[in-house]
C-alpha cells in the first residue's frame, strides 16, 4: 500500500506554547523519512480539557474545527498520545450520532497518529540517524499506551540512538498524575502521584527521562526539579531528531547559576 | 451506612498524612497487580473468557426480569424464599423480621458488601440482636467500628501491630502481655474466639458472589472457608445480594468465577467455592431448616437502559482498585462509603446521589489502568467523564473551573487571535522566567506549583517560528 507522505502536524497546545523545538523535531522526523509537512494555521488545542470536564459543547465546537482544519491530508500526526487518543477514540464518540460530522470524525480518526507510531507503524521507519550519550528512561504515557498501544515503538527507535542506553523505570505504565486539570483540582492526590513516578524515575539512576506527552512531562519535570534532582526531561522526537541540545524541560539557559 | 464523601477532600488529606497506610498501599499497590498479571499470562484464554464474561452479564441485564424470576421460581421450589426489598430500609426491616422469627440472639455473618449497604450491623445491634463478623478482616474492623478500606480485603489499611492492639482491647479474659507478634497468632486467637461463636449463632446472615437462575443456587467465594461455617451451621440463613448478581446457568457461573479469583488476588480459584441451593433437606447431614434471600435493589433498577448500565457487570473482584494510582494514594476509607476504587466512584453517586458525591468522578486522572484490567471490560473512564458531562450540565462544576475552561474554549476556537496573543504571552513569560526556565511560584497556579516547580515556555510559540520561516500552510 502507498505510504501517506502528505502529512499535516497537530502541533498540540503544549508544544505550540511551551515547548515549541519538540514541533521542529517532529517535523524534521516527518521530513526525514520523506515527508512533506504542512501546518494548518487554524488549529489551536484538541478541546480534550473541555471533554475531559464534561463540556462537550464546547469540546464538539473545537472538534469540528479541527475536523475541518486537517480535512484532505493522507495523514495527520501529532507528537503527543493524548492529543491524538483524543482525535481517534473520542472525536468519533462526540459526534457518534450526528449525520454530518459523525463520518468527518471517523475519517480524521482513521488519518490521525501519534507521531512515533506513525513513524514506526505506518511508515515502517527502522531507525534514525542520531546520537545521544547518556542512559534514558521511558514513561509510557496513559493514553498513548493504553488508548493507541504505543510501548514498543519509541522504544524500537531509541535503540537506533547511537550512544543511548535505554533503562527501565519500575511503574513506567503508572500514571504520573498529571491528569489534565485533574492536577490543578486534586493537587494532594497528583503532588503524590507525582512524586512516586520522580522517585521511580530518579531509583534507575538515569540521566533523562523521556516520553511522548508534553503534559506528563512538565509534570515529571516540574516535580523533578522542586526535589532537586539533576535529572533531566525531553520530549522523545528531541532526541530521536538529534535535537537535544536546547535546555530541558523546565530548565534554561542558566541551569545551575543558582 | 452513613456517607462522608462531602468531605472527600478532607478525608484525603488525613488519608496522604498517614505513614502507616501508605505502607499498606504500597504493599498492595506492588503485591497484587504482579499476581493478577502472572495468573492471566498463565491460561491463554484469559482474554476471551473476559468476552465471554462481559457478554454474560450483557445477557443478563438485557433480560433482568427474567432472571430474577426464574431464580425466584427455584429458590420457591428448593424451599427457601426470595424476599423483595427495594431500598436499604427495606432489607433491614426483612432481615431484622427473620432474626427476631428465629428469636436470634446472636448473628453470624461473612463478608458482605451489601451487608456493608444496608449497614446491617448496627441496625441488628440496635434491636438487641449481636452481629458477629466471621471474616478476618471484617471481624478486625468491626472491633475496631471502622468501615472495609477494600471491598475484598477490608483491613487492608492496618498493620499486624494495629490488630495486636486491637485483639488487646477487645478479647477479655486472655493475659494482657501475650505474645501477639506472628501474624499465625492472631489468626488462632481470633480463630479460637470466632468458633464459639459459630457454634452459638441463631441466623447465618451472608452475601452472594452469584445467584443462579438455572438452580436457585448462591455462589460464596471465600478463602477463609468463614462463609461455609455460616451458612451451615445456625437454623437459619439469610443472603443479602442484589439484582444484578444473577446468572443464568451453572456454566455461566464458572465463566465468571474463572475470570473473578485470577483477577481479584491472582489465584486460579479461591480456596472455597461453594453452591448452595435452598435448606437442608432430609437427606442432608446438615444446613438450615431455613433459606431466605432478600434481593435488593437499592438504586441499581434505575441503572438499567441508562450510561451506567455496564457497572452492573461488575462482579466486585477488586482489580480496580488494586491498580488504581488514585486508590494507591488515598486508601479506601477517602470515597467515603461502602465501595471504593474506580468502582466506586462511578457506583456510589449512583447510589447515594451525585449531590452527595460530586468529588468522586472528578478525583481521577482517567488513566485507564483499571478499565485495563477489569475482568468484565467495564469502561469506568467513559463513566466518569459521563458523570462529569452531567455535573456540567447541571452546573454543578465548579465556578472557577467552568471559567476557566470557557475562556480557554473562547480563544481556542479563534486561531486568529490566538495565535497573536498566545507568541504574545509566551515570550513574556519566558522573559520573566529568565535564565532559569521555570516557576516555583505563580499567581492562580497554586494547585500546580504546591508541589512542583512550572516549565517555563522557550518563548516564540511554534505558530510563529513556523511563519517566519515561511513554513508550508
Ligand atoms: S469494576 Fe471491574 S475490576 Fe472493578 S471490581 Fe468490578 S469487576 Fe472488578
Amino acid at each position: 500500500m502507498e505510504k501517506p507522505r502528505d502529512v499535516a502536524l497537530f502541533v498540540t497546545c503544549l508544544v505550540d506554547l511551551m515547548r515549541p523545538s519538540v514541533g521542529f523535531a517532529a517535523v524534521k522526523l516527518l521530513q526525514d523519512a520523506g515527508c512533506t509537512v504542512t501546518v494548518p494555521r487554524a488549529q489551536t488545542c484538541c478541546g480534550q480539557p473541555a471533554y475531559n470536564a464534561g463540556d462537550e459543547a464546547d469540546a464538539a465546537a473545537i472538534a469540528r474545527q479541527v475536523i475541518a482544519a486537517f480535512q484532505g491530508f493522507a495523514a495527520v500526526v501529532a507528537p503527543s498520545g493524548s492529543c491524538a487518543g483524543m482525535i481517534k477514540e473520542h472525536y468519533p464518540r462526540l459526534f457518534a450520532d450526528d449525520p454530518e460530522w459523525g463520518p468527518r470524525a471517523r475519517d480524521l480518526a482513521a488519518r490521525t497518529h501519534e507521531l512515533v507510531s506513525f513513524l514506526r507503524d505506518v511508515l515502517a521507519v527502522e531507525g534514525v540517524d542520531a546520537a545521544f550519550d547518556g542512559t534514558v528512561t521511558y514513561h509510557d504515557s496513559c493514553s498513548g499506551l493504553r488508548e493507541l498501544g504505543i510501548k514498543a515503538q519509541p522504544r524500537a527507535l531509541l535503540a537506533t540512538v547511537a550512544g543511548l542506553t535505554l533503562t527501565e523505570a519500575e511503574d513506567s505504565e503508572v500514571c504520573c498524575g498529571f491528569g489534565g486539570l485533574f492536577c490543578v483540582k486534586y493537587p494532594d492526590i497528583s503532588g503524590q502521584m507525582v512524586d512516586n513516578k520522580a522517585k521511580a524515575v530518579e531509583a534507575t539512576g538515569a540521566g533523562t527521562l523521556l516520553g511522548g506527552d508534553m503534559g506528563c512531562l512538565m509534570n515529571i519535570g516540574g516535580r523533578l526539579k522542586r526535589r532537586g534532582s539533576p535529572v533531566q526531561v525531553r520530549h522523545v522526537a528531541e532526541v530521536l531528531a538529534g535535537m537535544a541540545d536546547v535546555p530541558a524541560i523546565g530548565e534554561g539557559p542558566g541551569e545551575g547559576e543558582d | 451506612m452513613e456517607s462522608t464523601t462531602r468531605a472527600f477532600n478532607d478525608n484525603v488529606r488525613r488519608a496522604i498524612g498517614d505513614a502507616g497506610l501508605r505502607r499498606s498501599l504500597d504493599k498492595l499497590g506492588h503485591g497484587f497487580p504482579v499476581k493478577r498479571r502472572l495468573a492471566a499470562e498463565r491460561l491463554p484464554e484469559f482474554e476471551t473468557l473476559r468476552d465471554e464474561a462481559r457478554d454474560i452479564k450483557n445477557h443478563v441485564l438485557a433480560n433482568l426480569d427474567t432472571y430474577l424470576a426464574a431464580f425466584e421460581a427455584k429458590v420457591t421450589e428448593t424451599g427457601g424464599q426470595v424476599h423483595w426489598a427495594r431500598d436499604a430500609a427495606e432489607a433491614r426491616d426483612i432481615i431484622l423480621a427473620v432474626c427476631r422469627d428465629a428469636s436470634a440472639r446472636t448473628v453470624t455473618k461473612s463478608k458482605s458488601m451489601i451487608g456493608e449497604e444496608l449497614a446491617i450491623n448496627d441496625h441488628l445491634e440496635a434491636h438487641g440482636i449481636q452481629p458477629i463478623e466471621t471474616d478476618l478482616g471484617e471481624y478486625i474492623i468491626q472491633l475496631r467500628h471502622e468501615p472495609p478500606a477494600h471491598i475484598l480485603a477490608p483491613a487492608i489499611h492496618l498493620s499486624k501491630e494495629q490488630v495486636a492492639d486491637t485483639f488487646r482491647a477487645s478479647h477479655d479474659g486472655l493475659p494482657r502481655d501475650r505474645d501477639l507478634e506472628a501474624p499465625e497468632t492472631l489468626l488462632k486467637e481470633a480463630r479460637a474466639i470466632l468458633r464459639e461463636k459459630f457454634l452459638a449463632a441463631d441466623v447465618g446472615l451472608t452475601g452472594a458472589n452469584m445467584l443462579v437462575a438455572e438452580t436457585g443456587s448462591i455462589v460464596l467465594v471465600t478463602n477463609e472457608g468463614n462463609a461455609d461455617l455460616t451458612q451451615t451451621l445456625p437454623r437459619v440463613q439469610v443472603v443479602m445480594a442484589s439484582l444484578e448478581k444473577v446468572v443464568p446457568t451453572l456454566e455461566d457461573a464458572t465463566t465468571l468465577l474463572r475470570v473473578l479469583a485470577r483477577s481479584a488476588t491472582g489465584q486460579e480459584q479461591s480456596v472455597y467455592t461453594t453452591f448452595t441451593t435452598g435448606p437442608k433437606r432430609a437427606e442432608d447431614p446438615d444446613g438450615p431448616d431455613a433459606f431466605h434471600v432478600v434481593l435488593l435493589d437499592n438504586g441499581r433498577s434505575g441503572m438499567v437502559g441508562g450510561d451506567f448500565q455496564d457497572m452492573l457487570r461488575c462482579i466486585r473482584c477488586g482489580a480496580c482498585l488494586n491498580h488504581c494510582p488514585v486508590y494507591a494514594t488515598i486508601g479506601g476509607h477517602a470515597y467515603g462509603w461502602v465501595y471504593s476504587g474506580p468502582m466506586g466512584k462511578v457506583l456510589i453517586p449512583n447510589l447515594i446521589g451525585m449531590e452527595t458525591a460530586k468529588d468522586l468522578p472528578n478525583a481521577s486522572s482517567l488513566c485507564g489502568r483499571c478499565e485495563e484490567v477489569c475482568p468484565m471490560r467495564i469502561p469506568l473512564p467513559r463513566m466518569l467523564r459521563d458523570w462529569r458531562r452531567r455535573q456540567f450540565a447541571a452546573g454543578q462544576t465548579g465556578i472557577i473551573a467552568r471559567w476557566a475552561l470557557k475562556s480557554w474554549a473562547f480563544w481556542a476556537r479563534r486561531p486568529g487571535l490566538y495565535h497573536f496573543f498566545a507568541d504574545i504571552k509566551m515570550r513574556s513569560l519566558a522573559a520573566a522566567a529568565g535564565r532559569r526556565g521555570r516557576f516555583r511560584s505563580m499567581v492562580m497556579a497554586g494547585g500546580w506549583t504546591g508541589s512542583r516547580d512550572l516549565p517555563a515556555p522557550q518563548g516564540r510559540t511554534f505558530q510563529a517560528q513556523w511563519d517566519a520561516r515561511g513554513g508550508k500552510r
